[in-house]
């Protein structure tokens, strides 16, 4: 009850602090759950962040996966509420209120401002979860080869995922 | 044009973001726009970017904050409900089903294999994803200076998160209202 509890109000701080969506929290998660309470490794961590992006719906859901993994099904109903929950209330009442914003100098000012913050975090994420999935040669080659496909042409990502898994079926990764 | 728009029972809202959320893979935001402006037509070109916006600016998820406002727009607190409800019920089940079977499969030998080519795969469309997001950075010194801090106190120093956010977020919107008023002025 108790591990469910700072679960939550971790998750719940996070929902504050996610930037730009739920992907730029991965470096900050990263730091929680691996690197400080040991929770699971590296390579756990970028398998549950692999999995949520194979399935389909929102990004978030590796939030979902990481409270399973430390505490079963409770977990990740806590920490999926966790991170939905605050930000959900904050946009149902700053939504009610947002049109009366529309022309205000300072709505734009927080979109651009914000921009360079999110464009950061997303940068780290991707570095970090790089290095946790990368292990040899081939999954940097790969890792690399998925990403300049993906920025490059408008392939549905689902077959660089399949792919990928494909390659990793045989071996060789 | 509006007066073409449709407004959704709740038990549409639902559906409707069900479906969105069954039917995304590796982010939901284009399909969205699909749906609610072309196909069901609840909200136009306008509205959808204003919502967009705000699913942007505030933090959270993106997407399911976007579903709060347009539940609540239609039904209220209710609508906020169920169109949140609709877009995680079907996502969270698969998602979790998933990885039961990877627990359950991951001493083997070849789901390990393809775990880690799925991984790097992965990776790589953060990767793609983050040099999408570089290419459209303001030009400016600025936006590049707070994206280069950003990523060094957070990903390689590795600072808390909440702290860096305190300091950085409001210098950044401060710099970036001074541009715009500069801007304004010339």
């Amino acid at each position: 009850m108790m591990l469910l509890l700072s679960l939550f109000s971790r998750f719940a701080l996070f929902s504050l602090m996610a930037v730009g969506g739920g992907i730029t929290l991965i470096p900050e998660m990263h730091l929680y759950v691996v690197e400080n309470h040991h929770w699971m490794s590296g390579q756990e961590f970028a398998s549950l962040f692999a999995i949520a992006q194979a399935a389909p719906g929102p990004n978030v859901l590796v939030v979902s996966l990481i409270g399973w993994k430390v505490a079963g099904l409770a977990g990740a109903l806590t920490t999926t509420v966790g991170m939905c929950g605050p930000s959900s209330v904050l946009s149902y009442y700053v939504a009610r209120l947002w049109a009366r914003f529309h022309d205000s100098p300072w709505r734009r000012a927080i979109e651009r401002g914000l921009a360079p913050l999110t464009i950061g975090l997303v940068s780290g994420s991707a570095m970090l979860m790089s290095v946790a999935a990368n292990q040899h040669v081939s999954g940097w080659l790969l890792c690399a080869a998925s990403a300049l496909l993906a920025w490059r042409t408008r392939l549905n990502p689902l077959w660089l995922l399949g792919g990928g898994a494909v390659l990793g079926l045989m071996g060789w990764i | 044009m509006k007066s073409t728009l449709i407004i959704p029972t709740r038990r549409q809202l639902f559906m409707g973001f069900f479906g969105i959320g069954l039917s995304g893979f590796g982010g939901v935001l284009p399909l969205a726009h699909r749906m609610l402006v072309q196909q069901r037509r609840w909200l136009d070109e306008e509205e959808f970017t204003e919502l967009l916006g705000l699913g942007q600016i505030l933090p959270g998820p993106n997407i399911v904050n976007m579903s709060i406002a347009i539940g609540a727009r239609f039904h209220g607190v209710a609508g906020a409900w169920l169109a949140v409800a609709g877009l995680m019920l079907a996502p969270l089940v698969i998602v979790l089903s998933m990885a039961m079977l990877y627990d359950h499969y991951q001493a083997l030998p070849h789901v390990q294999g393809a775990l880690h080519g799925l991984a790097s795969s992965a990776a790589g469309l953060l990767l793609a994803m983050a040099l999408r997001m570089g290419q459209k950075i303001e030009r400016h010194l600025l936006a590049w200076l707070l994206a280069a801090l950003t990523f060094i106190t957070v990903g390689v120093l590795r600072w808390p998160l909440l702290l860096v956010l305190l300091v950085l977020a409001p210098v950044s919107v401060l710099l970036a209202r001074r541009r715009l008023q500069a801007r304004e002025q010339a």
